[in-house]
């Protein structure tokens, strides 16, 4: 398992710095949440680390690939590697539930189509959709997107893993049905999972490794353990996004 | 002013870099051609039944409005048909057709990659190593090349068509003097103009429109706002190169 991490991160837009100076070291095989609150940066900062944004400094190691350096042929295999949750699902329309989960697998594999029709057989089956290869996006509700989303980012068996407010829009109880998820296609797939949100239930449920965002500074990084056992030694921040969360009472 | 120019040359330099980008990144042959096909089957097929329609009646109205300019009794009859033939063919069909698919295609083609740009799935393209502008833009392009000079030879037939139907019914001009002076004045190069016309205008609606659609931010409104502005600005850049290839090529 190559380890992920990120050096110096700066963003700006515009006149606005939106990141600032952010290094991490993501734990490999574990789930990695980057926290804070809305506004803060945490998705800016997932989307530089996939490359959909370009940072201004700073370095995103993929192993030992400097990959916002690196040729489009090393980027594109890294990518391959990396399976990616939107906010928005981000499903393709004109796809069905089937042909969005088997896309990545027509494109990039040799696969026959028995095989490829298996392989997203399991998949959904595995998220808690069997049978829904027929439907279109439209016809399913946000859980149920977020989960086909998770279906088709797992397809390639990816080494990363990468969910973007995995949980956000959704009721409680889908919520902690995606949460527990993640943490099983993590556990199973053996992938290095970073998560982005701004619910402490989710940091609760699955979080390992965290990195804490306010106004675009890297406040605080530690685990789970560490947060919740040194609340004193935290950031005020911190302390005040904990508290505002109604878990530290 | 001068912001509005400064303005308009970035659009030209992104247009032109996207454009550049859309002919990267190939991944399999049969991705680009299941999705030609479907383009086709949009740009062409699902067009035939109104650009047939304007057609005709563009057809019936120019033969008519030109029986009444030409009231000499000195002017052969025939004269309407070699008047309506050359302009269908040098102007009606290929520009009428072209500024009609600029609102019908070029609308479609920029809200639906503005709608995947908003709802992400760009870039669920981009992390899958998927060049998206490779997937989305390339394919209607070549969509637009096949089908234009299609659609604009099958509107010429149907303005032919038109002016005959509409000069028999109004007694202006009877079928043999229409035929007799279409083919009075014809040249094979008016097909030829004809056909790179359609050609230019194809590839204009369907880049500026992907273009328009690519770099969309915000959310349904902005959507809808390029969806507007594709069709504008593919409008007026079709009139200028209707003039531009009219004072090159004539």
């Amino acid at each position: 398992m190559s380890l992920l991490r990120i050096e110096h991160i700066s963003k700006w837009f515009g006149q606005t710095q939106v990141l600032h100076d952010i290094s991490f070291v993501f734990e490999p095989g574990r789930v990695n949440m980057i926290i804070g609150p809305s506004g803060c940066g945490k998705t800016v900062l997932l989307k530089c680390i996939v490359g959909l944004i370009i940072p201004e400094k700073g370095r995103v190691f993929f192993g030992d690939l400097d990959f916002l350096q690196a040729a489009p042929p090393q980027r594109r295999a890294v990518l391959q590697n990396l399976g990616m949750l939107f906010q928005s699902s981000a499903l393709f329309d004109s796809m069905t539930v089937g042909e969005n989960v088997a896309f990545p697998l027509r494109v990039f594999t040799q696969k026959s189509e028995k095989e490829i029709q298996d392989r997203v057989a399991y998949c959904l089956e595995r998220v808690g959709l069997a049978g829904t290869q027929t439907k279109y996006p439209a016809e399913l509700s946000g859980g149920m997107k977020r989960r086909v989303g998770l279906a088709r980012a797992i397809a390639l068996n990816p080494q990363y893993l990468f969910c973007d407010e995995p949980n956000s829009g959704l009721d409680p109880l889908t919520a902690r049905r995606i949460d527990a998820l993640i943490q099983e296609l993590t556990e199973e797939f053996h992938t290095t999972t970073i998560v982005v949100t701004h619910d402490l239930k989710s940091v609760m449920d699955m979080g390992q490794k965290i990195l804490f965002l306010y106004n675009g500074h890297a406040e605080w990084q530690g685990s789970k353990q560490e947060m919740l056992h040194s609340f004193d030694a935290l950031p005020p921040n911190l302390q005040a996004f904990l508290q505002a969360s109604g878990l530290t009472q | 002013m001068l912001q509005l120019i400064v303005r308009g040359l970035e659009d030209f330099g992104r247009y032109l870099l996207l454009l550049r980008r859309s002919f990267t990144g190939f991944l399999r042959f049969r991705l680009y051609w299941n999705l030609w096909t479907h383009e086709s089957i949009q740009i062409g097929r699902d067009s035939l039944f109104l650009v047939a329609i304007i057609s005709f009646f563009v057809g019936a109205v120019t033969t008519v409005q030109t029986a009444y300019q030409i009231i000499s009794p000195f002017i052969p009859k025939s004269t309407i048909g070699a008047i309506v033939s050359t302009s269908a063919i040098l102007e009606l069909a290929p520009t009428i057709t072209s500024l009609v698919l600029a609102g019908r295609i070029g609308s479609n083609i920029a809200s639906q990659i503005g709608s995947m740009r908003v709802s992400e799935q760009i870039d669920a393209l981009e992390v899958m190593g998927i060049n998206s502008a490779t997937y989305l833009i390339l394919p209607r392009l070549f969509g637009a090349l096949v089908f234009f000079p299609v659609l604009v030879i099958y509107a010429c037939v149907i303005i032919h068509a038109g002016g005959i139907v509409a000069g028999a019914f109004t007694g202006a001009v009877n079928p043999t003097q229409f035929g007799i002076g279409a083919r009075s004045f014809y040249e094979d190069f008016q097909i030829i103009f004809m056909l790179i016309k359609a050609i230019t205008f194809g590839f204009i609606i369907s880049t500026v429109s992907a273009y328009q659609g690519y770099y969309v931010k915000g959310g349904a409104l902005e959507v809808g706002a390029a969806s507007t502005r594709a069709v504008v600005i593919s409008c007026l850049m079709i009139l200028v190169a209707d003039y531009v290839l009219a004072q090159l090529l004539l």
